[in-house]
């Protein structure tokens, strides 16, 4: 009855100095299914990829096509094999158009002279037969990037691999984007295509896939037929335990404003146009304010100018009450604590251990150092243990782990309780829950409604649309650098959030006075262009 | 709570482990290369290096030596605490000849020209160092200039430079390419020193000076504020930045004292009457880069670097003595070379021996402290 197996990886086991990434995994995609392939942060699910790809050799375990063993090497032989990957950060040229990227490797010459014509209609028709609109001669830069996804689906097809695998292709997506490729999977399937689907939303996998195979801390819990499951009963063996999957909280009570921010400008480092552009709004005390947007809609920037690492262009910002547009990092986070984006990059020092990186933002303060300028290692040791206990981080060693030592979750939770017992008013946290597993993403949620609930300001910064639904008491949407939307989460739609996360909606406008400034601006420049 | 670990778990005995095997594998390979040169002496010009001052037939002589050996100690551990200290801070100061050459400059000529005082000399050879350091720092805190290009580029420059102002008529001798010997006040004291060792005038408080800087600046990274500040700006700037430091005033004051260090070095050389700059030298001391060698050898920790900088003082004058009817005259360079270059393996060597715990106790129980996140983000080629 059932279909043959395209692919199989049997009793695959990989291991690392110290780590068994992989212990006994088996994966079989039946021809023309949609195989989803579902874990946390770390489950092993890379590294069982890199394996099927050539880039890593399992220690155990044989792979094997249309019931025949095989090797594979490196990722040559996989391409051999009919096996094609979307990756989740797009491997395209960006100065190349689509058509240039697609016949990259593969490309056809005549006496030295690139054959177009022939690649032009192969595409052509491969983009018409599953629904996969690009314009072969816009360049990479300039097209969306759910143009750029279709592109890199393009170039798996125009390489007629039979085997697909998208490794969590929805993240850099809006809702409809999501929809659409869906729906393009669903077609590809409907054509004999072979599909893996690498993700951790189990929404997206009880709309899409057949089957699902489920990892967990590198081990291999099992594979169920999607319609015989429920979305709870997937957490559950992700998981490993029940997983709250509503936030519950009551409803905000507002205070005084803490946070105003004005015409905020911030420039950008990646090109010349500002990335934050003329951002206004308020954050109360006792409410959560969520900036949604997709990933590089300027919510970095705008942080950076926020927190004070990075000088704004224009605009002002007055936190209780006084102005602090042009103040240090320092003096800022006397009211402000700053969750940040990247933990590695910023939040900690990961070399030192956990009792210094919790004191990494009061270590000058008279609680921590001498007069003479020595430091109370007594009372940081003290101090951490605290920390630790309230906030229940886990460590090797307690307060001595080197802080790379700890896993994802608790390096977080150190950040968090570092933040949230400093002294402040506005708590800022960007994206706190990323590449955390479902468990910790609870308890960072319940962190921030309790930090609410204590009359706080907090100011949540986030790309995931369950967060962006859930947490916060007023959504506020950013596009290209611009505040588009305001909306309240009980009464709007994913739907909704996804038209003014893409910029096909707004009801937020720059008021008459700026916009009138921006045409001055324009005449300015048009002016200059007619001396030039 | 606490378990005990075993000891070759303990990063201290690591570091004395590694460093011992790295002086055993150089030494070995030196004998190699003797045996190669000349099977007959080999054994005996192999003891000669270690023995150095031990080699000498009379207790007087013994305890010169050794006097001579310490006095150029104590440079040398200076330009490696120059080298150590910027190392904790995530700086490589390559540029330490260079600073210990601006030490040189200044501290000479106020000693040679202006009869200052020795402690005014060591002051201001400290402060021309700090200056050196700091123009690197500059550099690479607002210019992002790699401290070690600019560190290279400077020392050629203060050699230069060197030369040229000691070359005045006030401060070089008539006859010869050498400063005028430094006299009187500008001497550093020996305060007795040199009556312990067969009285060897060199022999000064440079010395016990040196000492103390170690432990000083051992002290200043891990007790104080400021060590906290500038080590984690060494670790991870972003973070340092994020915390509010400024971390780009953290770079230039790193370099600036890392400099002072290596300009008071050179003082603890010239000071003393040990030696005579030539001011006609093409090549930039090797001092500075020795003190490279004595920062790995001493486990990149300030109290490990008085006993490597000593040992690597050691062999060198030790390598002077080798028999030079049976070895070429070069040999003695060639052997410490080996020893000195040895050293620079023991990161590789801690490396190993860590490789091996882990592999010994595989699937061990202490799974949870593996970071397990970042292991297969590696291997999505993380950053792409």
């Amino acid at each position: 009855m059932d279909a043959p197996y395209a692919i199989e990886m049997v009793n695959i086991t990989k291991r690392f100095p110290g780590i068994i990434a992989n212990d006994n995994i088996t994966l079989q995609l039946r021809k023309g299914e949609i195989h989803a392939l579902l874990g946390e942060n770390g489950a092993g699910k890379s590294t069982l990829m890199s394996v099927l790809f050539g880039l890593y050799q399992a220690e155990e375990g044989v792979i094997k096509k249309d019931g025949k063993e095989v090797k594979v090497n490196n990722p040559n032989d996989a391409n051999d094999l009919g096996i094609g990957m979307v990756h989740q950060h797009f491997k395209l040229v960006q100065c190349f158009t689509v058509l240039e990227n697609i016949i990259l490797g593969v490309e056809e010459t005549k006496g030295g002279v690139l054959q177009m014509d022939e690649a032009r209609a192969k595409v052509k028709a491969l983009s018409e037969k599953y629904g996969l609109q690009v314009d072969p001669d816009a360049k990479i830069e300039d097209i969306t990037v759910g143009m750029q996804q279709r592109t890199e689906i393009l170039k798996m097809l125009f390489r007629d691999n039979e085997i697909l695998i998208f490794d969590e292709p929805t993240a850099v997506l809006t809702p409809q984007e999501i929809d659409e490729l869906m729906e393009i999977m669903r077609n590809l399937r409907a054509e004999g295509k072979s599909i893996l689907f690498i993700s951790h939303k189990l929404n997206e996998i009880m709309s899409v896939a057949d089957r699902v195979t489920v990892l967990r801390r590198g081990k291999y819990i099992g594979t169920v037929d999607v319609k015989d499951v429920t979305k709870e009963d997937l957490s559950r063996m992700m998981v490993g335990r029940d997983v709250q999957m509503v936030v519950d909280k009551e409803p905000a009570k507002p205070g005084d404003v803490i946070l105003k921010v004005e015409n905020m400008t911030v420039a950008s480092k990646m090109h010349s146009n500002n990335a934050v552009k003329n951002v206004s709004f308020e954050v109360h005390e006792g409410e959560i304010v969520c900036i949604a947007g997709i990933d590089g809609n300027g919510q970095t920037e705008f942080v950076y100018g926020l927190t004070g690492m990075e000088p704004l262009v224009d605009g002002k910002i007055t936190l209780c009450g006084e102005d602090i547009s042009h103040d240090s990092i320092r003096k800022r986070s006397r009211e402000m604590s700053h969750i940040p984006e990247d933990r590695h990059k910023h939040g900690l020092v990961l070399d030192y251990p956990l009792e210094y990186n919790m004191i990494l933002q009061r270590y000058y303060q008279s609680e921590f150092t001498s007069k003479a300028g020595f430091l109370k290692r007594p009372e940081i040791r003290a101090y951490s243990e605290r920390l630790e206990k309230e906030f229940d981080v886990r460590s090797g060693q307690g307060p001595i782990t080197i802080a790379r030592a700890m896993s994802g979750g608790n390096q977080q939770k150190a950040i968090i309780a570092r933040e949230v017992d400093k002294e402040h008013k506005l708590l800022v946290a960007v994206q706190p829950t990323r590449g955390l597993d479902v468990g910790a993403i609870e308890g960072v949620h319940r962190q921030l409604i309790a930090e609410r609930d204590r009359g706080r300001a907090v100011l949540l910064i986030s790309l995931e649309l369950e967060e962006v639904m859930n947490v916060p008491d007023r959504i506020l949407v950013m596009y290209e650098g611009e505040i588009v939307g305001e909306l309240d989460p009980k009464k709007t739609t994913v739907e909704e959030l996804g038209l003014y996360m893409a910029g096909a909606k707004r009801n937020v406008f720059i008021d008459a006075n700026t916009a009138e400034i921006e045409e001055s601006e324009a005449i300015d420049t048009a002016a200059r262009k007619e001396e030039a | 709570m606490k378990k005990k670990e075993p000891l070759i778990k303990n990063p201290s005995f690591q570091s004395i482990l590694t460093s011992l095997l790295c002086i055993i594998l150089g030494l070995l390979i030196g004998y190699i290369v003797l045996l190669l040169i000349n099977p007959s002496g080999a054994g005996e010009a192999i003891k000669t290096i270690l023995l150095n001052f031990l080699s000498r037939s009379s207790h007087a002589a013994r305890m010169k030596a050794l006097g001579n050996t310490l006095a150029k100690t104590a440079p040398l551990l200076m330009c490696a605490l120059s080298i150590c200290f910027c190392y904790k801070v995530g700086l490589f100061n390559i540029g330490a000849p260079g600073q210990y050459e601006a030490g040189a400059c200044i501290g000479l000529y106020a000693a040679i020209a202006w009869h200052c005082n020795w402690a005014i000399c060591l002051l201001l050879a400290a402060v021309a160092g700090a200056v050196v350091g700091a123009i690197s720092g500059a550099l690479k805190a607002y210019r992002n200039v790699n401290e070690v290009i600019s560190g290279i580029m400077l020392n050629w420059i203060m050699l230069y430079l060197t030369n040229m102002v000691l070359s005045g008529k006030n401060v070089k001798e008539v006859a010869s390419p050498y400063t005028i010997k430094v006299s009187g006040k500008s001497l550093i004291p020996s305060a007795g020193l040199n009556n312990l060792f067969a009285n060897n005038r060199t022999v000064t408080i440079a010395i016990p000076l040196a000492i103390i800087f170690a432990i000083l600046i051992w002290m200043i990274l891990t007790k104080t504020k400021f060590g906290y500040e500038l080590r984690a700006t060494g670790f991870n700037k972003e973070a340092a930045k994020y915390a509010g430091m400024k971390e780009k005033q953290n770079i230039i004051v790193t370099l600036a004292i890392g400099g002072a260090l290596a300009g008071i070095g050179a003082a603890c050389l010239y000071l003393t009457g040990y030696q005579q700059w030539s001011t006609t030298q093409t090549s930039v001391p090797t001092m500075g880069f020795n003190g490279i060698a004595a920062t790995f050898l001493g486990g990149l920790h300030p109290i490990g670097t008085i006993f490597a900088s000593f040992f690597i003082q050691s062999i060198t004058d030790g390598g002077a003595l080798i028999d030079k009817s049976v070895y070429p005259s070069q040999i003695s360079d060639l052997i410490s070379s080996i020893i000195i270059y040895l050293c620079g393996f023991v990161l590789f060597f801690k490396f190993a021996i860590n490789n091996w715990i882990s592999k010994k106790d595989k699937g061990g129980p202490n799974v949870n402290d593996v970071p397990v996140t970042d292991a297969p983000a590696k291997s999505e080629g993380g950053e792409k």
